[in-house]
């Protein structure tokens, strides 16, 4: 698959590549496959809870599957997922030709791998981690989970975080610093917004997750206390420290999702965003509210009424912002002349069944309700609605609608209209009826229930929702493979949308844009249809970015090198981490390739290369 | 055909709302049995009709946008708007508006439930979480028992959490909301509850592999009757009268039994495992797995690791005699 | 080699700042955990029994010179005095290597006293802040004496100022971050 024209093929350039839309296909095609994997574990804990009593799963294998899932899900297949997005788009709605830092972008992507493939590693190793995603203190320490499997889970996530704080790191900067002339923040597309700020949350909620790890990691391999009761400590600051990061984390996988879904709405509606800026500022207040209601995770632990209620009241509030952003949605549309292609089929879906899983959030927002209702179906229903009628809606909206853009071919309407339909069924097939079996008692992580408490339908339900889901991925499959070999051609702009990745070609040429564009207003491929907001200054007819860009770019451009240290750089680190199981002589020549690949690569000229 | 599909949908939505108002629950959060509970599920009912409200107006707009703004052939390009002030500042006052009407009485509720209870005369309980069992002993009346706790109607049970392991959280759904066992601290729980039965638990934080089947009872009597539970239940154990039973004994204190279990007034003080001094008069065996039958409690000795996976107890080698007389023994124990 | 930026700053050093920003939070949850277990620890030594003040005064007071000589570093490179940039960079470096050898000095001596990292609550917190700041100062002894040995080799002058300033940009975090330590360790002890 030729993704750039005149570009290097072949393995090596795969792997010394440092542009940013073939870092965005791996990032999607290794993601896109640790959600299959992890998918199939869900299928697999669906399958054992099908009915009451089936030893179809051990109560240690349900554990460790559990745990796998959710680890997956949310590090190894939503945040690269993500990220692939950031990659291949965030670029070029900005004009730039590629990241700020090219090389730390691949690095991101190599730690990114090796910490999920050194997760996957305990499989064949027989120690796959048990305790959870979220790994609760004093259960995972050696007292009560001997064994290694704890320390994939720990080391696998330190070493994928520095992957994510990198690319936090280097998005941040980007969209900072990188905008084509005139492209100025209230002018930016949504998408690249809220890129903009999970990047600052990756960046301000990792590192407290990091240093949770590294207590987690020296209790267990160096027999410190840092949540050690016995000793004068206190095990409930592991779950402040996870939370702190997790719920964070919950907007940095929903935000982008929003973000796609507030370009994908007035593409398909054929008529500008409504109110961008209130939609803007509502997901920046999103983020910042999510930095104080983590404890809403905790309202069970007994930290006492006020701090109970400060944090259930600071929760209710995130609840403004969001429906702030669907009724803006809805508003979009109002008078729009709608389009259901996938892309906005996907978007209508979100709106629809993100706001039940929003409302189910309210509910335990109230604290005394989530008394009740935590740790069970409930939220196991709750997040779902959001993370898959939010998140995973979200991306596969922004896969349909930039497809064409990133290879240059049509996908067939009809296989993804029955994507998104065996989507949606099976979506509310599986998770609607987990509100019941939550609501009538059914705790989460338990690999069995008993007969008579009147769970039986409402798990057999799920179990065939989940089989839904499974076979939903086949219109996908074949619609990929139907498009390999005939789909077709693109051209610039098929679905007339208005920002700038949609003038240059599709695929883009490895330099994205033969002429950096100038920018005079938003949405300026619209521009002559949309009426001047009298106020905005610089908003006559007329604007300056072209619709289409140059077939050759009109002097040479240079873009950064091909480089292996990224790599190398991140096998060290990869050798380092395989030898925190262990072996302190891996670890230090773990620590002199990680030397060496930083060395060579901060002494390596980064830019060269001339394109035609 | 289609009037077909209609009643079988019709059908399948029958099933669904009997399964989820008539039948028995007894686990649910929805059929509380204590004034803690019943609180709670007020509040619940507050909340939930709120966004059922806010669902049906969302989701009635949104239908009505999809159809109705759907582009027809030889549709123009639509007027573009910006934004309009007044209806921004209107949808978010009114959410801001539900939001106070929810948190008024969530925070009304909060300062009961998450205090400790004001009632001197309630029933102090201590409640402790172990992988994967619960010990309840009862201070003032000398009694210290597993799986199963005895309260009485109408008076206030005042719960005192504490884990010996990891952390777990003690969940009756008819009675209470849960709490959590924390491991180094002492945690509260209150109810009072306000009508007798048996009440299912289970343990509600992920604890390690058995967590699943760390059930409990909690039976609420009749004052009368707690009292006759709690005076025998005080008392050491009774010496087996028949000779299956003292067989029983025999096999009990000659093996690992001892090292784990308590039978008070024998010479088995064993700490780490549940207090079976009167365990005949329990409903169920290991937490709440199995009732309490002699072919049952016959299973889990023969095959501990069976019935359930991972718990601490060892399959010691025993013949089917003598897991008969042990059977006996343990059924004496009332 | 790149162009101008959309803020203004060049590229590298709105990633150092950024870069910072991010190690606040980092610092801030170690920190924050020392304070919330300070006063818990239940098994002796305790940290009054151990910390030496006026020792870490001593080497706090070279580290904080270590910035101003990192301030003469960055002067002298921008007027390309490059005599000037190999001494206040040399001192920068040694002035951190004394600090990093009284910190060597000091776990030594705590191991030595019968407080090994896994001893108690007060070691775990204590090694592990101290130490992850200490691993900062030797990654920025390292990083400096990467950019002397190029103003040695002839490969870094008066163009390569803005390096230089990143490298003291993250030096002086480094500094204010041992400040802080120093105050809330030894001097609230």
């Amino acid at each position: 698959m030729a993704m750039t024209d005149a570009h290097p093929t072949g393995i090596w350039s795969w792997l010394t590549t440092v542009d940013h839309k073939r870092i965005a296909i791996m990032y999607f095609v290794v993601g896109f496959a640790f959600l299959l994997v992890a998918g199939f574990e869900g299928q697999l804990i669906r399958l054992q809870l099908a009915a009451p009593g089936r030893d179809f799963l051990d109560p240690d294998l349900y554990n460790q599957l559990f745990t796998m899932h959710g680890t997956t899900m949310v590090f190894f297949a939503g945040m690269p997922l993500v990220v692939a997005f950031f990659n291949f788009v965030v670029p070029l709605q900005i004009g730039a030709r590629d990241v700020a830092f090219p090389r730390l972008n691949a690095f991101s992507f190599w730690v990114f791998l090796f910490g999920g493939l050194f997760l996957y590693a305990s499989i064949p190793l027989r120690a796959m981690p048990d305790g959870g995603w979220f790994a609760y203190m004093p259960l995972t320490n050696p007292e009560y989970s001997p064994g290694p499997g704890i320390d994939f889970y720990v080391l696998s996530l330190l070493i994928s975080g520095v992957g994510s704080i990198a690319g936090g790191l280097n998005f941040l900067v980007t969209i900072l610093n990188m905008r084509a002339p005139g492209m100025t923040f209230m002018r930016m597309p949504l998408f690249t917004w809220m890129a903009l700020i999970v990047s600052a949350l990756i960046l301000l909620a990792f590192p407290p997750f990091t240093v949770g790890l590294i207590f987690m990691l020296f209790d267990r391999s160096f027999g410190t206390h840092f949540f050690d009761a016995a000793a004068g400590a206190d095990p409930v600051l592991w779950q402040h420290l996870f939370w702190v990061f997790g719920h964070p984390e919950v907007y940095i996988l929903i935000l982008p999702a929003f973000g796609i879904v507030s370009d994908v709405i007035p593409t398909y509606s054929r008529k500008i965003l409504f109110g961008y800026p209130v939609v803007v500022f509502s997901g920046v207040l999103i983020a910042f509210l999510g930095f104080g209601v983590w404890v809403h995770h905790m309202f069970s632990v007994g930290l006492g009424p006020v701090v109970n209620a400060v944090f259930g009241g600071a929760t209710m509030l995130i609840a403004i912002p969001t429906g702030i952003k669907i009724f803006n949605w809805i508003a979009t549309m109002w008078g729009g002349r709608l389009r259901f292609r996938t892309a906005m089929l996907y978007a209508a879906g979100l709106v629809a069944t993100f706001t039940i899983g929003g409302l189910s959030g309210v509910m335990h927002s109230s604290p005394p309700a989530d008394l009740q209702q935590t740790d069970t179906y409930f939220v196991v229903a709750h997040f779902h609605y959001v993370l898959i009628g939010g998140t995973v809606f979200g991306l596969f909206c922004g896969f349909y609608y930039w497809f064409p853009k990133a290879t240059g071919r049509m996908l067939h309407e009809g296989l993804g209209k029955a994507h998104f339909w065996l989507t949606f069924l099976a979506l509310n097939v599986t998770f609607f009826p987990m509100h019941f079996s939550g609501l009538l008692g059914m705790p989460r992580r338990t690999y069995t229930y008993a007969e008579g408490l009147g769970l039986d339908v409402f798990n057999l339900i799920s179990t065939i929702g989940a089989f839904i889901f499974t076979l939903s991925f086949v219109p996908l499959v074949w619609n990929l493979w139907r498009t390999w070999r005939r789909g077709e051609a693109a051209g610039h702009n098929p679905w007339d949308a208005s920002t700038l990745e949609w003038t240059t070609a599709s695929p883009p040429p490895h330099y994205n844009f033969a002429e950096i564009p100038t920018v005079d207003r938003r949405d300026p491929l619209w521009h002559p249809y949309i009426e001047p907001e009298s106020r905005r200054a610089g908003d006559e007819p007329g604007g300056a970015v072209p619709r289409r860009q140059p077939d050759e770019p009109p002097e040479p451009v240079i873009m950064p090198n091909p480089s292996y240290w990224p790599l190398v750089l991140a096998v060290g680190m990869l050798l380092m981490t395989i030898g925190a199981l262990g072996s302190l002589g891996l670890t230090l020549f773990g620590l002199f390739v990680t030397a060496v690949g930083l060395f060579a690569w901060a002494f390596e000229p980064p830019f060269g290369e001339e394109a035609h | 055909m289609r009037r077909r599909a209609i009643a079988a949908l019709v059908l399948f939505l029958g099933v669904l709302v009997s399964q989820g108002c008539g039948g028995e629950y007894p686990q649910s959060t929805l059929h509380p049995s204590s004034d803690s509970a019943t609180l709670i599920d007020q509040l619940f009912d507050q909340i939930f009709w709120w966004a059922v409200g806010v669902f049906v107006v969302v989701t009635g707009i949104l239908i009505y946008v999809f159809v109705r703004f759907r582009e027809r052939p030889g549709d123009g390009r639509p007027k573009q708007v910006h934004g309009h002030l007044l209806l921004e500042v209107g949808w978010t006052l009114a959410p801001a508006l539900i939001l106070v009407a929810i948190a008024i009485p969530t925070i009304r509720a909060i300062f009961i439930i998450d205090r400790s209870t004001p009632d001197p005369e309630a029933l102090v309980i201590e409640v402790i979480g172990k992988q994967w069992w619960w010990e309840f002993r009862y201070p003032e009346l000398g009694i210290v028992t597993a799986n199963e706790a005895h309260v009485p109607l109408g008076r206030t049970v005042d719960l005192r959490l504490r884990s010996a392991d990891v952390m777990h959280s003690f969940w009756v759904p008819r009675l209470a909301g849960k709490r959590d066992l924390v491991p180094g601290i002492e945690n509260q729980l209150w109810f009072r509850p306000d009508s007798v039965g048996v009440y299912h638990g289970q343990c509600a934080e992920f604890c390690g592999t058995a967590h699943a089947l760390m059930g409990m009872r909690l039976i609420v009597d009749e004052p009368a009757d707690f009292e006759r539970w709690a005076r025998a239940n005080a008392e050491p154990a009774s010496t087996p009268a028949d000779a299956e039973a003292r067989a029983g004994q025999g096999v009990f204190m000659a093996n690992a039994c001892v090292s784990c279990h308590a039978v008070r007034g024998t010479p088995a003080e064993g700490q780490f495992g549940p207090d079976l001094t009167h365990f005949g008069s329990r409903l169920t065996i290991a937490s709440g797995v199995l009732d309490n039958t002699p072919g049952n409690l016959a299973r889990w000795l023969d095959s501990t690791q069976h019935v359930k996976p991972g718990n601490p107890m060892p399959e010691v080698e025993l013949s089917d005699a003598q897991i008969r007389q042990l059977v006996a023994y343990l059924g004496s124990l009332r | 080699m790149e162009g101008p930026t959309s803020t203004g700053i060049p590229n590298r050093k709105l990633a150092m700042w950024t870069f910072i920003g991010s190690e606040c939070m980092l610092f801030g949850t170690l920190i924050a955990t020392y304070m919330i277990y300070r006063g818990r620890n239940l098994v002796p030594p305790y940290p009054h029994d151990l910390l030496n003040i006026p020792f870490i005064t001593v080497t706090t007071f070279v580290l904080l010179m270590s910035s101003l000589m990192m301030v003469l570093a960055l002067a002298a490179v921008q007027r390309n005095d490059l005599r000037a940039t190999k001494l206040w960079l040399g001192l920068t470096a040694l002035f951190g290597l004394i600090f990093l050898g009284g910190q060597y000095y000091e776990f030594s001596h705590f191991v030595h006293e019968g407080l090994p990292l896994s001893r108690n609550l007060f070691s775990s917190t204590f090694f592990v802040l101290t130490g992850t700041h200490g691993a900062h100062v030797a990654g920025g002894v390292i990083w400096l004496s990467t950019l002397l040995v190029r103003t040695v080799n002839g490969k870094l002058d008066a163009r390569h100022a803005e390096t230089v300033e990143i490298a003291g940009l993250y030096w002086h975090f480094v500094d204010v971050v041992w400040i802080i330590l120093f105050t809330l360790i030894y001097l609230l002890v």
